[in-house]
């Protein structure tokens, strides 16, 4: 429509003609601290912990298993296809459905379920943070729609923070229509700035390290 | 200033409630920012800002280069880059699609850009339904207001005023505890996000390499409106463009700090064209609208340009000392604050609310805390004079220049000034003690000055005089 109007417009304003070569950008700006293991572990979880979410660190798939079974209670959830969820066998457990790849059929699925379980392509030491890609394995609504959500993480996958990230993923828009950060529960304050929790998104998360 | 500016203002002024609601408020943000960027917490915190200054001024500088790379790599995910020139174009491009498509329904999630073209009222005058997601959002949107602050929409509105509204339009009973009012909204918002056709967000940022729209929220509503409806559309201002993906580990630390004190946000979406064909869900369709809407015009200025590096943090509403006093609904236009008093004159034109950049006392708190170090208050001096040059050749301010030659004249005679000064306090009604409160030209043009001001007594001695004595 108006493409090479606006386009026209910009370069009229900047004084620059078409196809006029671009100066040096700034140098992109990332540092990467050295932090051990069992300290990011650490910190991953203080973060999320101090946004009121639950985080377990766990010794083997059997103790994730057992946290996340406690949790599910019988309530019927909805299980990404992670293969971290099935060698934990968490999609063996009761009530849980598993497997999807229709769009429509989960959507409907996660709209009624009480729980989502994920697992996390990276986590963010710093801050508390889990990075999902959208994939085959991973589809958007699950850690969305329900009320509750779990995710499991393993350990190999915690990074220092968002620097890192971005040196281990320069581009995530190549692998995959949606990267989402997310950073404790669902919240808002927009009503006389008091703290509510769950507001579209889950309110209650729990974090398993495995 | 015009009668209406004036009037908001003073409204604000005399609502001891709503005084209070802006000051706990935003002294809540500033509390929360502060311990964000406390040296231990973020040691970094003002390269980063030199960083994102850096960033933007290379980037807006070479705006059409990044604007053609963007719409390339968005294409080539399968999305689509819609150049619009105003708000007509955008909403003819939104109803056009929307018929083609048979939709009727539409979830928007929270966007400024939306606001400034007033996208719902022009989509709901043709019968389209367009639901705000965001609660503060939703909340203004019942009430048929416009956002009262960039970050924090709703500042304004107490729990029983949305008690009334959540009764008034929603027909349930009245309800005032903010958890159940909250879980009320969630309800109805969640239906209307299964149903929607079409999910219609702002952006935060435009990532040229990657071809991706970035969205930070804290509530889910921005990823639910770009991921269940079939369709999604972002609306962006074209000066939202940031280089690399990279650059969003300097812009995504400051963003969240500056407006709300955290670290990140709760989610932050990272969205490159329609799902994939290996992916479970996800719009089929997704386009970007580029807008300008005024936006070349503020670009054609080499010294203002650098409004348009702004990222909509919120936090030189927060730290202004006349927004905590005036609020936002006082600010003529949906921009509010330091970075609205210099957006809307350039968008506008400095005639359509001139009282607005010496609405300031230029304390220089909002260059101060800008995550991108816009000068504003450079900004308000260089509207000033624009202000003062265009009276000037309307020939609406003859008075004011006449006082001001007669003033310079007076200065530049030393005799003359020495009489008119005995003169002056030989007229000021008191000169023992205090101030002077009132003063005999308070009825004439200089009124609205005066109100607001008390003058010292004339000393019993000039300096002349003193000098003379000694």
């Amino acid at each position: 429509m108006s493409r090479e109007t606006v386009l026209h417009k910009v370069r009229t304003a900047l004084g620059r003609s078409a196809g006029q070569p671009l100066d040096q950008p700034p140098p992109v700006r990332l540092r990467i601290p050295v932090v051990e293991l069992e300290a990011r572990v650490a910190s991953f979880c203080t973060r999320i912990e101090s946004l009121a979410g639950k985080t377990h660190a766990a010794r083997s798939t059997e103790d994730a298993l057992e946290y996340a079974a406690g949790i599910i209670a019988g309530r019927t959830a909805v299980a990404s296809n992670a293969p971290i969820l099935r060698e934990c066998g968490i999609t063996a457990l009761p009530g849980v459905r598993t497997g999807i790849i229709n769009r429509d059929e989960l959507r409907a699925l996660c709209a009624t379920a009480a729980v989502g379980i994920t697992g996390a392509d990276y986590a963010l030491a710093d801050t508390g943070t889990l990075v999902l890609l959208s994939s085959q394995q991973e589809a958007r609504m699950i850690s969305l729609l329900p009320p509750v959500y779990i995710a499991i993480v393993k350990r190999e996958c915690l990074l220092t923070g968002l620097d890192e990230l971005l040196t281990v993923l320069p581009r995530p828009a190549e692998q995959t229509s949606s990267m989402v950060l997310i950073t404790g529960p669902s919240r808002t304050a927009d009503i006389e700035q008091i703290l509510v929790r769950g507001v579209h998104g889950p309110g209650e998360i729990h974090v398993v390290v495995v | 200033m015009s009668t209406l500016f004036d009037e908001k203002i003073h409204e604000t002024l005399a609502d001891p409630k709503l005084q209070l609601a802006i000051y706990k408020a935003t002294g809540r943000l500033v509390e929360e920012r502060r311990k964000a960027i406390e040296p231990d917490i973020c040691p970094d915190y003002q390269e980063l800002r030199t960083q994102a200054n850096a960033v933007k001024r290379h980037t807006i500088e070479h705006l059409d280069y990044y604007l053609e790379e963007f719409a390339r790599n968005l294409e080539a995910h399968g999305g689509k880059a819609i150049f619009c020139r105003d708000a007509e174009e955008v909403s003819d491009f939104v109803l056009s699609l929307a018929k083609e498509r048979g939709a009727e329904l539409i979830v928007k999630s929270k966007s400024m850009t939306t606001e400034e073209i007033d996208l719902n009222e022009r989509l709901e005058h043709h019968h389209l339904e367009s639901v705000e997601t965001d609660l503060g959002e939703y909340i203004i949107q019942l009430a048929h207001e416009r956002p009262y602050h960039i970050v924090a929409p709703a500042l304004h509105k107490t729990r029983e005023q949305v008690a009334d509204l959540l009764t008034d339009k929603l027909g349930v009973p009245r309800e005032t505890v903010i958890e159940k009012q909250t879980m009320i909204a969630r309800a109805v918002l969640r239906e209307k996000f299964l149903a929607a056709d079409i999910g219609i967000s702002g952006a935060n940022f435009l990532v040229a390499d990657s071809g991706a729209v970035v969205l930070v929220e804290n509530e889910g509503n921005a990823r639910l409106t770009t991921s269940a409806p079939k369709i999604h559309i972002a609306v962006a201002g074209i000066e939202k463009l940031i280089p690399r993906a990279q650059d969003l580990a300097v812009f995504l630390k400051l963003l969240g700090r500056s407006a709300t004190g955290q670290w990140l946000t709760v989610y932050t979406s990272f969205l490159s064209g329609p799902r994939r064909k290996n992916e479970i869900d996800g719009p089929e369709e997704f386009y970007v609208v580029l807008l300008d809407n005024g936006r070349t015009k503020v670009l054609a200025d080499r010294e203002k340009r650098q409004s348009l590096y702004c990222i909509r943090c919120g936090a030189c509403l927060n730290h202004c000392p006349v927004y905590r006093k005036i609020g936002g609904h006082s600010f003529p236009w949906v921009y509010s604050g330091p970075i609205g008093a210099i957006l809307t004159p350039q968008f506008l034109g400095v005639r359509h609310e001139p009282g607005l950049p010496f609405a300031s006392s230029l304390c220089g708190a909002c260059a101060e805390v800008c995550p991108v170090k816009i000068d504003i208050p450079q900004i308000l001096l260089d509207l000033r004079s624009e202000v003062k040059k265009a009276e000037t050749r309307e020939g609406t301010n003859r008075l004011e220049r006449l006082a001001f030659r007669v003033w310079a004249w007076v200065m530049r005679h030393p005799r003359i000034y020495e009489i008119a000064g005995m003169a002056a306090a030989a007229l000021a009604p008191s000169r023992d003690s205090g101030w002077v409160r009132s003063v005999p030209v308070s009825a004439g043009p200089l009124r609205a000055w005066l109100s607001q001001r008390d003058l010292p007594p004339a000393a019993p001695k000039s300096f002349r005089q003193m000098w003379r004595d000694r």
